[in-house]
């Protein structure tokens, strides 16, 4: 254990925070998946040109070109948070298809894709969900049928954020009907302008459409657009749903929320006294507190253990799992914290900011199901943590 | 940076991991709970012949001069075979009080007896952090009189107690005429706890006041924290293993849902808990801001943490576990001990908010 950073971390630091000093006016606002407009591209490039934004994706590629330093991205990250500025744009174009191009992909596609979707030019959605195809996900059924240099798609996704502002989806179809069910799936970018496509958005509890559902009726996506191996595209989404998992849960959320948890429990009075002076209250926000503070530092020990090649599997099994319900606890106490003005979700006098954690609350619920259940990471944690072992095959199949 | 043990940590864990797994087992904590006390003066040869009581004793006292880490990675591993020896009063807390202020006399006449073994310290704080009605010392002169309750390694005829009088840590020989040693029966037979009577006793003023009183009682709640994660790391261990042997409606009960997802539950809540407990073992040593919060954080959330493991891997044994035949309830009742010991976690929060300026 050794919490000081060496000399060459240290002016790092002050490098990145002398950087943000000096451009914080060009700040974009966003890190949602939204279009980004002008000021963010912006800002992008100019992130990428400084190294704070793609920043180990080769030059060729249109990156930073950085040998990978798992300290220096913490301090961006942290550098960026403390100054409250967003950080280069994050969307599953950038986290995870091209981390898979890079490292399945065809000389081809990564000079087509990559440099324009870390750029933010090109948008990219995810087609993996099915309606019938939830956490087993391999029983997928959007067919992909040969045809000449083309496939046709048929079949339907759920869950597809942004898909209404996407050029193009990463997509899981089926192309070998005859397979058993992990060896018949192929990856597939597709352009969402094809004909066929159809985008419908998808209401939630939270009364946005975080999400949409698309439906594929005769799309023709030629054969090139498949990434890695035909029938191996199980194996090749597998490679970046751990990006997914590992992008879930994120404690430096936790950490920034507990502060404006703190922030707002000093500003709050009921009857006249300060909520931050109420021993209930307090006793719960120090419980939180402890929560969040050892998801911060299981993330430090998985950074030392990624930099130092250190076996850290269980700390890294369960961060989806905890971030993710830490997150929705937090939000959830942030409610209790407003009382009735917490159920406030509009325009009103007395609104004192409840709407966003509310819409926290609500979304999160949306977070522990999505990217493997709560239950999946569960199942994950012990069988592949403490080696315990999967449901018998007869419960799962059925008796045949 | 470097959030990790070094490969010394990891050898000297793996060293006493190995020397309790080859002593140890439930027989032993069966017969020391009918009273075998016998049991007590050969674990603790052991523990001697093995250098630990110096751990955190610099090596011009005849010690080796480690620190808080160290320490709690030992008594993480006396948490996991909930082994009845003195470890937290005896060889952290005694040391760190008495290495408060640098070179005192106190210091230089005990820490060289506690390092080679010779003599075990007791130490009861207490009173320092909720003093009950009928406990509390008094200091006349430098007589003292009064009780002190629930002193921890005072099992072995301590030839020194550590306690606290007004403001003030003071140290008292039991040599002395006017002390009287008792155990008081708790849930926990692996770690006794004493009552200690001071009938207008001669005591020593250790210098350092209420900072000292701080620093003695942040570090042993640290290890408190440390025994809680081996013993509840244990009990998960036990309870997989259990359920990987035990066969209902022709499964192992392992291969059920229902009780893989107990298990995962209790992994990833004790997984993060080591991390805490790292960062706050080490801010004892490092980063002085910050040792008293993240003590308090460690031991409650561990006192948290330990009590639901406790519970739940007690019903991953089903009936057996809630018999003597297996033996899992003696970790049950060391955590539910360490979670009361210098401070209950709703007690412990109440400090943690007050140290960052909250409760005004």
């Amino acid at each position: 254990m050794d919490l000081n950073e060496g000399p060459e971390y240290v002016s790092f630091r002050e490098k990145v925070a002398s950087f943000l000093n000096k451009n914080s006016n060009m700040a974009g606002k966003a890190r949602t998946p939204v279009r980004p407009n002008q000021q963010e591209l912006e800002w992008q490039k100019k992130l990428i040109d400084n190294g704070y934004a793609a920043r180990t994706i080769p030059r060729e590629y249109g990156g930073f070109g950085a040998e990978s330093d798992v300290l220096k991205s913490r301090i961006i990250a942290e550098e960026f948070s403390q100054s409250s500025i967003p950080m280069g744009m994050a969307n599953q174009g950038i986290s995870m298809l091209v981390p898979t191009l890079l490292e399945l992909g065809t000389d081809e596609q990564k000079k087509s894709w990559i440099s324009k979707t870390i750029s933010g030019e090109v948008i990219w959605c995810q087609g993996y969900s099915e309606p019938g195809s939830g956490s087993d996900l391999a029983s997928l059924q959007t067919k992909a049928v040969d045809d000449g240099d083309d496939f046709i798609i048929n079949g339907q996704k759920i869950w597809t954020s942004g898909a209404q502002i996407s050029d193009m989806m990463f997509c899981l179809v089926r192309t070998e009907p005859d397979a058993t069910k992990h060896k018949g799936i192929s990856y597939i970018l597709i352009d969402m302008k094809t004909l066929g496509i159809e985008v419908r958005p998808l209401m939630t509890m939270t009364g946005h459409a975080e999400f949409n559902e698309v439906f594929f009726t005769d799309v023709r996506v030629p054969k090139s657009q498949i990434v890695g191996k035909r029938g191996e595209g199980w194996y090749v989404a597998n490679a970046t749903l751990t990006h997914e998992r590992g992008m879930l849960g994120d404690p430096n959320q936790s950490a920034s929320r507990l502060k404006e948890i703190i922030d707002l429990m000093q500003e709050e009075t009921v009857n006249g006294e300060k909520l931050i002076n109420n021993p209930v209250y307090l006793d719960r926000l120090m419980r939180l507190q402890a929560r969040v503070l050892s998801m911060s530092f299981n993330s430090l020990r998985l950074l030392t253990a990624s930099h130092k090649k250190l076996d850290a599997k269980m700390a890294k099994l369960i961060v989806k799992l905890n971030g993710c319900q830490l997150n929705h606890d937090l939000a959830g106490f942030a409610i209790d914290l407003l009382g009735e003005l917490g159920t406030i979700y509009g325009r009103s006098n007395h609104d004192h900011g409840s709407g966003k954690w509310q819409w926290k609350f609500m979304f999160d619920l949306g977070l522990i199901i999505g990217g493997g259940t709560a239950q999946i990471q569960k199942n994950i944690i012990s069988e592949s943590g403490l080696g315990m072992p999967r449901e018998p095959k007869p419960m799962l199949e059925g008796k045949k | 940076m470097e959030f990790a043990l070094s490969e010394e940590q990891e050898i000297l864990s793996d060293s006493v991991k190995k020397m309790l797994a080859d002593n140890t087992d439930i027989d032993l904590l069966r017969n020391h709970s009918k009273g075998d006390e016998g049991i007590r003066e050969s674990l603790r040869k052991l523990v001697v012949e093995m250098g630990l009581p110096g751990l955190l004793i610099p090596e011009e006292y005849g010690g080796s001069g480690l620190g808080v880490l160290e320490a709690s990675l030992i008594a993480e591993e006396f948490g996991r075979y909930a082994v009845p020896t003195p470890w937290i009063g005896n060889s952290v807390m005694a040391p760190t009080a008495l290495l408060f202020e640098k070179g005192n006399i106190l210091s230089e006449k005990w820490l060289p007896l506690i390092a080679s073994g010779e003599i075990t310290a007791c130490v009861a704080l207490t009173e320092a952090v909720g003093k009950r009605s009928n406990a509390g010392l008094e200091l006349k002169g430098l007589k003292v009189s009064g009780t002190s309750i629930f002193g921890i390694d005072g099992e072995l005829n301590p030839r020194i107690i550590i306690t606290v009088a007004g403001d003030d840590l003071i140290l008292v020989d039991t040599e002395n005429p006017g002390v009287t040693i008792s155990e008081i029966p708790t849930i926990d037979s692996t770690r006794p706890v004493v009552e200690i009577i001071f009938d207008s006793v001669d005591a020593e003023i250790i210098p350092g006041g209420k900072e000292a009183i701080q620093k003695t009682i942040d570090v042993g709640r640290v290890l408190l924290a440390a025994d809680i994660l081996g013993a509840s790391s244990n009990m998960i261990d036990k309870a997989v293993e259990y359920s990987l042997e035990r066969k209902q409606f022709n499964r192992t009960i392992g291969s059920f849902q229902a009780v893989k997802h107990m298990c995962a539950e209790m992994a990833a809540d004790l997984e993060p808990c080591r991390s805490l407990l790292w960062y706050s073992a080490y801010a004892q040593d490092n980063i002085k801001e910050e040792a008293s919060l993240l003590s308090c954080h460690a031991k409650a959330h561990l006192s948290e943490v330990g009590q639901d493991i406790a519970r739940v891997s007690t019903q991953v044994f089903g009936g057996m576990g809630f018999t003597d035949l297996l033996g899992i309830h003696y970790w049950f009742k060391r955590i539910g001990l360490s979670r009361q010991i210098l401070g209950g976690p709703e007690k412990v929060r109440q400090e943690a908010a007050k140290i960052q300026g909250f409760l005004s």
